[in-house]
């Protein structure tokens, strides 16, 4: 019963490792960038939600509310103002002005806020869960983040395949230059998809805050999480990025039960077999 | 009219003499610097080394790899076990650590070469968390696990007679280090192998069909990074002497610190790694006190460069002027009769 | 020319340091279907384009309607009313025929086409609404791209190469719509390896060679021989 558990608890937070992983993969297939400070990212809207859980007294995930317009802002501007004079196509200057983002916000965040740790207290919710069966506890939290989690990439695959604005995203990818011809500006399409990114980061962050501790330095993790997910799943597959997110909870609950600290290193050599025996991922669409 | 060919120019040849006069100067340095120039240089020379060889592969192969603090590490662990556990003397720990770093680098690099761009590089990275996860385990074998070790003294004392030829070994080290990386990336870059790099840096596809064994040359210059890298990783251990996985294997200090370098210096040029790191330390020397907003400077600084002279600062002295320190190419001159 | 809808001077143009094109000049008369011809590589796609603003580096004035369009981007030409049907169709991949079409609407002119009229000029595009675009044979897929290039409800479309890697019967089948394609007072450029059948379409042509207009005028008024030579660069 026990293993049962621990896969349980770590299909739960696969649905967290999937809302980390899923903003990459839209950015990816959209515009075939990978902001390296996507983690950080993550972590910083952590920080705002910490803020503005302090000034107004709301509850974490109201916080939402303000958190997720205020990062989809942030991330159109950022795309218009930087990011998109980075494309082309060279690999270089994307990721490079990425990692120096990631940089920025790191330290950024550690010159405001220290580097204590902090926390987003969310009451009961965090502490309250069911028993499944005898020995499988569901905690209420990671419940929701699955749900969310589900939520969030149907959404996503709704707005792709049914919207106007999915439809541009795909055209956009596909072929940016005849989508000019169909009267799209690639540069507003990509600045709403890293708005739409960064909105599902901001729903990710606020998980993030709620579940852990956290501290200026965790983003990387976390990019790095989101990113194995990823390729675990699979390229350009939306759910197959949650069965990732999933593979990697269950394989890091497996081996923290075996040695606590390894934890994250179970979750890396998992990664690490798939890359090796089915390098395109277990549910792949496209190419990398 | 006649035409002669040779690989130098005047300007070149005049920046050859200058660098004899600074080579000697800097071999010299152990009898006129002190022992924190000494160390001052020794870490320039690590870096010069590290950026160097970071940018053959990312300037030159198009392998922008963001974790090359796995070979670092590898280095210092190497150092640190077989000077304690297998008696070997720390001159011999170092090209052992280099070939250690080879070793492992191949089926690594077979592993990560599945990922393009981008993402090569996350998965680069993730390696690297690999090797520090595995670091920070090994406390059971008396390499002090998540908290570190040192290098303990009669390893250190081994390496000379007392502490002037100490720190000079080391320093020496360092330059041998530093220097060899330059010219290791100096000659492959003059040689065939340059060549064809080259042409993948400007076409992949192109050279490709060229019948340029893309695969190949990538591997080999991957494999013999890391080597490199893993020798210099053995130094640093000897220069820092405490070692643990998070500083051995640290990511700002051994990759974000090198980007900064070759992106400022002049990513796809021998010079950049230089100028860059004479950069660094020189705002290291007078801002590295600002600490947090030090380092948001140093992005900003990169970012900006990325986005308005990507080519650094030697990138852009090259083109304008045409100079070349270290020419790779021919010159033809009409033989003047 | 008051009823030029499309005024090209002295147009110049470079892919990168390489000049493609020499200094072109030519009207084109509103309702009117001027034929482009001139062997690989004489510049006729490279105008196409410069004329859809895709073409960032060139010099000399295009004016379409009077209004000048050589400084604006590709999306806000279309808007103005100036489509471009690419050589090669481009279609694309991940969207299916529908959507295809659909996005060729996106800039929102008013005009005689929408997807209804799309579906009666091409019934075989109404079958396969659904089907992802590329899964559909060369001359269907062509259907495509021009339906889509209408959508626009274009004043003036460019066609680049219609024929492009299509059997004979189909573009037989093809041009055979061409003058339903181009009724309704709409203008063309319309670029064709065919000569005979580009000819036959148009009341003008331009010949190209090696990035300048080598012959130009009606195709009654040239022989044979004056169109091959002008063809040809000798």
């Amino acid at each position: 019963m026990v293993w049962f558990n621990i896969i349980i608890q770590g299909i739960l937070v696969g649905g967290l490792y999937a809302l980390f992983a899923a903003g990459l993969s839209l950015i990816f297939g959209v515009m075939r960038l990978v902001n390296i400070a996507h983690g950080d990212v993550i972590v910083a809207v952590a920080y705002l939600a910490f803020v503005i859980v302090k000034a107004t007294g709301l509850h974490p995930l109201a916080s939402l509310i303000f958190v997720v317009p205020i990062a989809m802002a942030f991330g159109y501007a950022l795309q218009r103002g930087v990011l998109n004079r980075t494309l082309g196509n060279d690999i270089l200057p994307p990721l490079l002005v990425t990692f120096g983002l990631s940089v920025i916000i790191q330290n950024g965040l550690l010159q405001i806020f220290t580097a204590d740790n902090r926390k987003l207290q969310a009451g009961a919710l965090e502490t309250g869960s069911f028993q499944l069966l005898p020995g499988v506890d569901i905690g209420y939290l990671p419940l929701l983040q699955f749900i969310v989690a589900i939520a969030v990439i149907a959404g996503l695959q709704y707005l792709f395949y049914k919207t106007a604005l999915g439809r541009a995203f795909r055209a956009t990818s596909d072929d940016s230059e005849t989508a000019q011809l169909m009267g799209l500006d690639k540069r507003k399409v990509y600045a709403w998809a890293m708005a739409l990114c960064l909105g599902v980061v901001a729903i990710a962050g606020v998980f993030l805050g709620i579940r852990t501790n956290f501290d200026p330095a965790i983003g990387p993790g976390r990019l790095i999480f989101g990113f194995e997910a990823v390729i675990i799943g699979g390229l350009g597959n939306l759910w197959g990025t949650l069965i990732g997110g999933v593979v990697l909870g269950v394989a890091q609950g497996i081996g923290a039960q075996i040695n606590p600290g390894a934890q994250e290193l179970a979750g890396h050599l998992v990664f690490l077999l798939v890359l090796a025996f089915r390098p395109t991922g277990l549910f792949p669409r496209m190419q990398g | 009219m006649s035409l002669t060919y040779s690989r130098s120019t005047k300007t070149s040849r005049i920046a050859a003499v200058f660098a004899i006069v600074l080579a000697a100067l800097l071999i010299a340095a152990p009898f006129w610097g002190s022992t924190a120039t000494q160390q001052l240089l020794g870490q320039m020379m690590v870096y010069i080394a590290l950026a160097s060889l970071w940018n053959l592969l990312a300037g030159y192969t198009g392998l922008v790899s963001v974790g090359q603090q796995a070979y670092v590490g590898l280095g210092v662990y190497i150092m640190v076990s077989v000077t304690i556990y297998l008696g070997i003397h720390p001159y011999f720990a170092i090209p052992l650590a280099g070939l250690a770093a080879a070793l492992i680098s191949m089926p690594v690099a077979k592993l990560v070469f599945r990922l393009q761009g981008a993402y090569f590089a996350i998965g680069t990275w993730v390696v690297a968390e690999v090797f520090r996860l595995i670091a920070a385990q090994l406390g059971s074998v008396g390499l002090g696990g998540g908290s570190g070790t040192s290098i303990p003294g009669p390893v250190m004392q081994a390496l000379a007679v007392n502490k002037f030829w100490r720190e000079a070994s080391i320093y020496w080290l360092a330059l041998v280090l530093g220097l060899g990386a330059l010219a290791l990336v100096y000659g492959l870059l003059r040689s065939r192998i340059g060549l064809a790099l080259t042409a993948i840096r400007d076409s992949a596809v192109a050279s490709g069909s060229l019948g340029v064994n893309i695969d190949r040359i990538k591997y080999a210059v991957y494999v013999t990074a890391a080597a490199m890298t893993g020798m210099v990783g053995s130094l640093i251990a000897l220069q820092k002497i405490r070692v643990s996985p998070n500083a051995a294997f640290s990511v700002n200090d051994y990759t974000a610190i090198v980007i900064f370098i070759v992106v400022i210096g002049g990513i796809g040029t021998i010079e950049g790694p230089i100028i860059g790191t004479i950069v660094y330390f020189l705002l290291r020397e007078y801002f590295a006190d600002l600490g947090a907003i030090y380092l948001m400077i140093l992005g900003v600084i990169a970012i900006t460069m990325m986005l308005v002279a990507p080519k650094g600062i030697w990138g852009y002295v090259a083109q304008r002027w045409q100079i070349n320190l270290f020419p790779t190419g021919y010159v033809v001159k009409e033989d003047k009769r | 020319m008051s009823d030029a809808v499309l005024s090209v001077d002295n147009l110049e143009a470079w892919y990168g340091d390489a000049k493609i094109l020499h200094g072109l000049s030519f009207n084109l008369k509103k309702g009117e279907v001027l034929a482009l011809i001139g062997a690989n590589g004489a510049g006729k796609s490279t105008l196409l384009k410069c004329i859809a603003g895709l073409l960032p580096k060139k010099s000399g004035t295009i004016a379409f309607k009077g209004e000048r369009t050589d400084h604006l981007a590709a999306n806000e030409i279309v808007a103005k009313g100036v489509a471009l049907v690419p050589e090669g169709r481009r279609l694309f991949p991940s969207l299916s025929v529908e959507e295809n079409l659909i996005l060729g609407g996106q800039v929102k002119r008013s005009g005689p086409w929408n997807l209804a009229e799309i579906y009666s000029l091409f019934p075989i595009l109404g079958e396969k609404r659904g089907a992802p675009a590329t899964s559909l044979s060369g001359g269907q897929q062509q259907m495509v791209a021009i339906g889509r290039g209408l959508m626009s409800n274009p004043e003036l479309i460019l066609l680049d190469e219609l024929s492009l890697g299509l059997a004979p019967i189909v573009i037989k089948d093809i041009y055979a719509l061409l003058p339903k394609i181009v009724g309704n007072g709409l203008s063309a450029v319309l670029v064709e390896q065919d000569v005979n059948r580009a000819l036959d379409s148009a009341q003008h042509f331009l010949c190209m060679q090696e990035g300048r207009i080598s012959l130009a005028g009606a195709p009654k008024a040239y022989t044979k021989d004056q169109i091959s030579a002008a063809y040809f660069g000798m």
